[in-house]
Parts: C-alpha cells; sequence; structure tokens
C-alpha cells in the first residue's frame, strides 16, 4: 500500500548506488523532480532506464551518476542532440557509460514482459538491422506458425519512478493525457515512487485517464510542477524555450556544470543510507 | 538550386512532401520537416488525413506545428491517445498506419537509414540519437518517405550503421529533387525547378542512377506557399 511521504524521503527510501532506475514518462510527465532529488542525495553508480533519456538523463549522466544507459532514442526532442550523453559516450567525460540501445517498440515490449512477469515478448522487429549485434535480443521461432520473430527480455528495474497529476489519500494515482509506458513501468519494477502535482481527496475519472491503485506503489510524493520543463497535460504546460536552451546550456561542459552547481543539482556523492 | 524566385528549397521540400499526401488516408510522422508536411497537406490537400504521432497520440490536429512529438496539442486534439506498447503493437505493428515520413543521417541506395552512429559503434565519431521508433514504423507502415537533406554526408554508399530497413521506402524527397527505388536501387525521377542532374550528383555519395524521363516538379502554387508560411508563422 502507498505510504504518502516527502519526495526526499521517497528516494532516500527506494534509490541506493549501483541500482537499476527507470524514470519513465514519453516527453509527457517527465518525474524531473525526482531525478533532480536523487542527485541532490548524490547517487551514483545507477544503471539508468528510460525509453527517451531527455534533459533529465543528459544531467544526471552528465555529472556522472550513471554507470549504464539503457534507452531507445537520446535526443533532444525537435531541437537536437543532447550532448552530455553525447559527451560521455565518444568522449567517456565525465566517465565512460555503458550503453545498451533498443527500438521503442523493443522497449514498450521489454516493460510489457517485465510487468506480466515473463521472461520475454515477442515481436516482430530488429532482424535486418545492425542492432542485433549490439544490444539483447534473440531470435525465436513461433511454436504454432514457425514464423522467425524477435524476443526481447523482460525489464524489470530495482526502482521505477513516474510523475502524475494526481493522487488521494490512499496513494491511489491518475495520470491522463499521453500515458506513455509509465503503468508497465511501475508494475515491471522492484519498487515504485510516483510524484503528483496534487493531492486530492477523490479521484475524478477522466477522459482517457489511466489509473494506477495505491496497493501497486510503494512511495507517493507530492511534487507540484514537478514534470517541468516537461508538462503535465491540464496543470503545466512544456517549456519549449527550456528544451532550445538547454542545447545552449549543455553544449559547454563548463557551462554546464555551471547551471548544475547554480541549481544545487552537483552534490557530491554521499555514502548510500542502508537499505530500510 | 533556385536563386531567383520566391521561395526556397526547404519550402519546396516540404510542398513535395505534403502532395505526397493527398489520397492518403494516415501518415505517421516525427517532428520538424515531416510534421509540417503533413500538416500542410491537411491544410491544402487532405483535411481528413489522420496524423500519428509515436507518443501515442492517433488522429491529432495541432494547430501549431509542435516542437515535441508529445506536445500537449497533440493530445489534447488527438481522435485517442493510447500507451507505447498498444502504439506499436495494436496500431503499427499490424501495419494500420499507411504512410510513414522518417528522417534520417544517412541512407544507402537501397534505402537503408542510420540513426545511430558515424564511425565504429564502439566508439562512435558521433552519437547520434539511435533508432526510436523508426525500425518497427519502417516495416510496419506500408509506404516510407523518407526527407533529407541532399549532401554527400547523408547520402552515403555504405551506412556506418544500419538501423532501419529500406524496403518499403517508395520515395526520397530532398531538397533537389526525389528518389524513388528502380530494381531495387534509388534513382532519381524528379528534379526540382532549376536544380540540375549534375548538381544531384555531386551531392550524393554513389554514382546515382538517373531516371530516363526525369521530372521537375511542379513550383508551389501561390496558395502551397502562403498555406505553408501561415502555418509556419502560427
Amino acid at each position: 500500500m502507498a505510504q504518502l511521504v516527502s519526495l526526499s524521503k521517497a528516494i532516500a527510501e527506494t534509490v541506493h548506488d549501483g541500482m537499476s532506475v527507470a524514470l519513465e514518462g514519453f516527453t509527457h510527465l517527465i518525474p524531473f523532480a525526482a531525478g533532480h532529488e536523487l542527485l541532490r542525495q548524490g547517487r551514483r553508480e545507477l544503471e539508468l532506464i528510460r525509453m527517451t533519456p531527455d534533459i533529465l538523463y543528459d544531467q544526471m549522466i552528465g555529472v556522472g551518476a550513471a554507470r549504464k544507459l539503457v534507452f531507445s532514442y537520446g535526443g533532444n526532442p525537435g531541437v537536437g542532440s543532447l550532448h552530455r550523453f553525447r559527451d560521455a559516450i565518444e568522449h567517456g567525460w565525465p566517465m565512460p557509460i555503458e550503453v545498451e540501445e533498443h527500438s521503442h517498440a523493443g522497449m514498450a515490449n521489454r516493460y510489457v514482459a517485465g510487468a506480466s512477469k515473463l521472461p520475454f515478448m515477442v515481436m516482430r522487429g530488429y532482424a535486418g538491422t545492425d542492432l542485433p549485434a549490439h544490444t539483447n535480443v534473440k531470435p525465436v521461432v513461433c511454436p504454432f506458425t514457425g514464423e522467425q520473430l524477435m524476443a526481447v527480455p523482460a525489464l524489470n528495474p530495482d526502482v521505477s519512478i513516474v510523475h502524475a497529476q494526481e493522487a488521494d489519500r490512499d496513494g491511489n494515482v491518475q495520470l491522463w493525457g499521453i500515458p506513455g509506458v509509465q503503468k508497465e513501468a511501475v508494475l515491471a519494477a522492484g519498487a515504485s515512487v510516483v510524484t503528483v502535482e496534487r493531492i486530492v481527496e477523490q479521484l475524478q475519472p477522466r477522459p482517457g485517464g489511466v489509473v494506477i491503485p495505491g496497493w501497486v506503489i510503494d512511495y507517493v510524493a507530492q511534487a507540484p510542477g514537478g514534470s517541468q520543463p516537461s508538462y503535465a497535460l491540464g496543470v503545466t504546460e512544456r517549456d519549449n524555450d527550456f528544451y532550445r536552451e538547454w542545447d545552449l546550456i549543455s553544449r559547454d561542459r563548463e557551462q554546464f556544470q555551471e547551471w548544475m552547481t547554480e541549481h544545487g543539482l552537483n552534490s557530491v556523492p554521499t555514502t548510500t543510507p542502508a537499505p530500510a | 538550386m533556385s536563386t531567383n524566385s520566391e521561395y526556397s528549397n526547404g519550402e519546396l521540400q516540404t510542398i513535395v512532401a505534403a502532395r505526397s499526401l493527398a489520397g492518403k488516408r494516415s501518415c505517421f510522422i516525427g517532428v520538424g520537416r515531416p510534421s509540417t508536411a503533413a500538416l500542410l497537406a491537411r491544410m491544402v490537400h487532405n483535411p481528413k488525413l489522420v496524423l500519428v504521432y509515436e507518443s501515442g497520440t492517433i488522429g491529432a490536429k495541432p494547430y501549431h506545428v509542435p516542437l515535441s512529438i508529445g506536445d500537449g496539442e497533440l493530445a489534447e486534439t488527438a481522435d485517442l491517445v493510447v500507451s507505447v506498447p498498444e502504439m506499436f503493437n495494436y496500431w503499427i505493428g499490424p501495419g494500420r498506419v499507411q504512410v510513414a515520413f522518417l528522417g534520417a543521417a544517412q541512407v544507402d541506395p537501397q534505402a537503408n537509414l542510420n540513426s545511430t552512429v558515424i564511425g565504429e559503434y564502439e566508439h562512435p565519431k558521433t552519437r547520434l540519437p539511435g533508432a526510436g521508433g523508426a525500425p518497427e514504423i519502417a516495416t510496419g507502415c506500408a509506404e516510407v518517405v523518407v526527407i533529407a537533406p541532399h549532401s554527400t554526408r547523408t547520402f552515403v554508399k555504405q551506412l556506418d550503421f544500419k538501423t532501419t530497413r529500406g524496403e518499403r521506402t517508395t520515395r526520397v524527397i530532398t531538397d533537389l529533387g526525389v528518389l524513388e527505388p528502380v530494381a531495387g536501387e534509388l534513382t532519381l525521377t524528379t528534379l526540382h525547378p532549376d536544380v540540375r542532374v549534375e548538381q544531384v550528383r555531386e551531392n550524393t555519395g554513389w554514382d546515382l542512377k538517373i531516371a530516363d524521363n526525369v521530372q521537375v516538379s511542379d513550383a508551389p502554387s501561390a496558395q502551397e506557399l502562403a498555406a505553408l508560411r501561415e502555418l509556419v508563422a502560427r
């Protein structure tokens, strides 16, 4: 049953150095506040999982919080490159990063397998490209038709973190707008944290609303504006200007570090608190 | 290159791409020029065209050209909004979306695409964003239209990495003309106005085949140009 706690407590209780952590949200509802809290707490050596690393993972990679990245599209949507992501892969700065990449369909199905507690999902894809030689997929034959298909392994992050518009006092969560893979990420994870714009007395059904019941969530924390510069439909707007500005901020190592320090996101790594 | 006309080759590229959506039911689009072209198609050629973005928005009717594939306006105006697994497993994989617009950093003579790395995979000279939805979109949609700038950097004989297969590509629309597969190899079939064949060859990284009857794209109509400029200015 979800506990309503502060964001700092939710992160401190769940995320420890070396863990695999998925912060999901497909362009919409990206959990920036939670990712930033993770940096403030000085977490390091993380295996970061996310379909679209976006600015949030660019920041986390740029301060050296990640040892591995699992992803399917590492660009600044509509703007261009993620410069910190590129610098880490191209030049090993500030530290080398291991990369495991998939297609969107592959990542989505890996989450579905994880949420289903199945070892893999099956799909048509990857075949005939250079991806299989560089990533973790295996051909499989359909036992009914003999068709050659591709198996993608389940993704079961130690911790999944997502952002939503609202939760009630029992920790039942509702999100609406682009739903991405957030439900799958929560159900696939060992532990989950949901940050929300607001706590309400009762969830009101919304068109296209996705409800995640409190009894499959570990912690719910209120974080108003917690997905900015991404957005929460109906509450905040995507800060497209910041996405463009980030291109300039992140291009240069020193300028990036200054920006991160100025925003309190360049914490010195601390010892991991003992798991509760 | 058109030097004395009142439109840019980039505008013409967008307009030619929009024309290719006349009479089509649905189109899968990414951001940038493909998105502008698809919105233009809805304004000028095909008001019922269903726009599908990989963020899960199906039947989106944005007024503005979106910056990202997940802008709020896409979700607010869509006929339905689905999760990413549903988008790929129920809609793209089974071929329910007719046409896809794709871009790439490299295109080879078979219209295979690279959006992963320039240089060696393990030690890339340039790390590109990666596959995104492209591999399954290119094998799920019946027709793929590639939109790319025409240069020897983009049109290469050998890809550094094969991200996406080219078998379903029907046209590659550049700022110089249109390439179409003929006997499995991209061939110049259409030149934009005022572009010379030699210019296209010089900007292609392999010995480009030229169709027997190379056509010339119609210059933008006053209506197309006005609609495009109005759209971009919104």
